[in-house]
């Protein structure tokens, strides 16, 4: 566990320095992708900074509007350097938003475009699972096991390694199988893979976020998200023209 | 691949998609978690987890104890007096606490005193005119214990003594801190 890095006076979070190596890195991948997908490569690039960008205001946002009293009576406190202060589903919402009119604006092809960003959510969900290792967040349930790792005073399942692995397997697993076919495939590859591991591996957390009986909350969104891509690919598939080409 | 052969046929593919969600969800609601089932955790300083407890002197040489304020919503605020950040924050701290004490919140200011000077610290309580219990770590003991890496660090403790929230650094705002605590205050004591 290493939550801060500490370079002379300056005590730096680690996790979020690993979010954006993660987002450097991802992009970097992305536009390696647009190349060979035939897209321009500055926009598609653009496109997922805009995206992560206007994510990270409307997650502020949304944090903000839900406490909407206290930040009216300090609205300087929206630029805090504060992390824990971020709303996730709004910032998704935001973001996803934003990256859309922009890729509509620019005219890019949707699910070519999609299929250039699917290494960015790949190493994305590996650097949050390696900045939750840094920070002790995202811990396993109590086990005893050879491969233990010993967490706030009990041993547990290296529940950040699993996703780290199963990050690695996904993103091999696309760049083995999903970088060919029709238009939009390595995409929902890419998402099926996430989703599915995310309903295996979220068993073996000891801090899952819980619905009522006891379900844990990401897996209900992982199968949702699993049975979605499902779908979607075979009517991609469907409407693909036979023998057409990505690029 | 095979995925790929299996999506042009979709005579195989609905039953692989069928297949494939009806294992996900035997798998989710073979690890549903039972409450009966979670052992009780261990006083940690991670959000979650149960705050660790101490007992540290005030200024005023009485000895005050986190666990005294179960049932209270505390503000756990780990300082040195000559920490900018930590004294940029000392006012947002004040003003919470004056605002919301009677609704049952305690901020409890826990100087560093083994990495500060108790003068010093002194000197800035009086200067502010802070009016929240402030506590003289001198052993070290809570930095250690709640593995201080950073000034100031501050931990939300709800009233069932849970830790609900770990802010590291700061200056924090008024607004950062009563987003925190204004849920954990609406629930019964």
């Amino acid at each position: 566990m290493l939550p801060t890095l500490q370079i002379g006076p300056l005590a730096m979070p680690t996790g979020p320095l690993l979010l954006l190596l993660g987002v450097w890195l991802g992009t970097w991948l992305a536009e390696r992708e647009a190349d060979r997908l035939g897209l321009n490569r500055d926009t598609v690039s653009a496109l997922a900074l805009l995206g992560l960008i206007v994510g990270l205001v409307g997650a502020r946002l949304g944090y903000a509007a839900r406490y909407s009293e206290a930040y009216a009576a300090d609205p300087l406190s929206l630029i805090s350097n504060n992390l824990a202060t971020f709303s996730l589903p709004e910032g998704l919402a935001a973001g996803l938003l934003a990256a859309t009119l922009y890729g509509r604006r620019q005219g890019l092809p949707l699910r070519r475009t999609l299929d250039a960003l699917a290494p960015l959510a790949g190493v994305l969900s590996g650097a949050a699972a390696l900045a939750q290792l840094a920070s002790g967040d995202g811990f396993g349930a109590p086990a005893q096991l050879p491969w233990s790792l010993y967490l706030w005073d009990d041993y547990r399942h290296p529940s950040q390694l699993y996703a780290l692995l199963a990050a690695l397997g996904v993103f091999g697993l696309w760049w083995r199988w999903g970088r060919a076919g029709f238009a939009g495939f390595g995409f929902l590859l890419m998402i099926a893979g996430l989703a599915a591991t995310t309903v295996f591996l979220e068993a073996f957390r000891g801090d899952s976020l819980l619905l009522t009986g006891g379900w844990r909350s990401a897996q209900v969104g992982g199968l949702i998200v699993l049975a979605a891509a499902l779908v979607w690919m075979r009517r991609w598939a469907e409407s693909a023209q036979p023998g057409q080409s990505r690029t | 691949m095979p995925v790929r052969s299996l999506l042009l046929d979709p005579r195989r593919w609905w039953p692989f998609t069928a297949i494939v969600l009806l294992v996900g969800g035997l798998w989710t609601l073979g690890s549903r978690v039972a409450t009966t089932d979670e052992a009780p955790r261990q006083a940690n300083p991670h959000e979650g987890f149960p705050a660790p407890d101490f007992a540290l002197e005030n200024l005023s040489g009485e000895t005050v104890a986190l666990a005294d304020y179960r049932g209270q919503v505390v503000i756990v605020n780990l300082w040195a007096s000559w920490c900018g950040p930590c004294r940029a924050e000392m006012p947002a701290l004040q003003n919470v606490y004056d605002d919301l004490a009677a609704d049952g919140l305690v901020v409890l200011g826990v100087n560093s005193t083994a990495q500060d000077s108790e003068a010093a610290a002194r000197s800035f309580v009086a200067e502010n005119a802070l009016t929240f219990p402030i506590l003289l770590d001198r052993a070290d003991d809570v930095s250690q214990t709640y593995r201080l890496r950073s000034l100031p660090s501050t931990f939300i403790v709800d009233r069932s003594g849970l830790i609900r929230a770990v802010l590291i650094g700061g200056p924090l705002s008024e607004a950062v801190l009563r987003s925190k605590i204004e849920d954990l205050l609406a629930d019964a004591p």
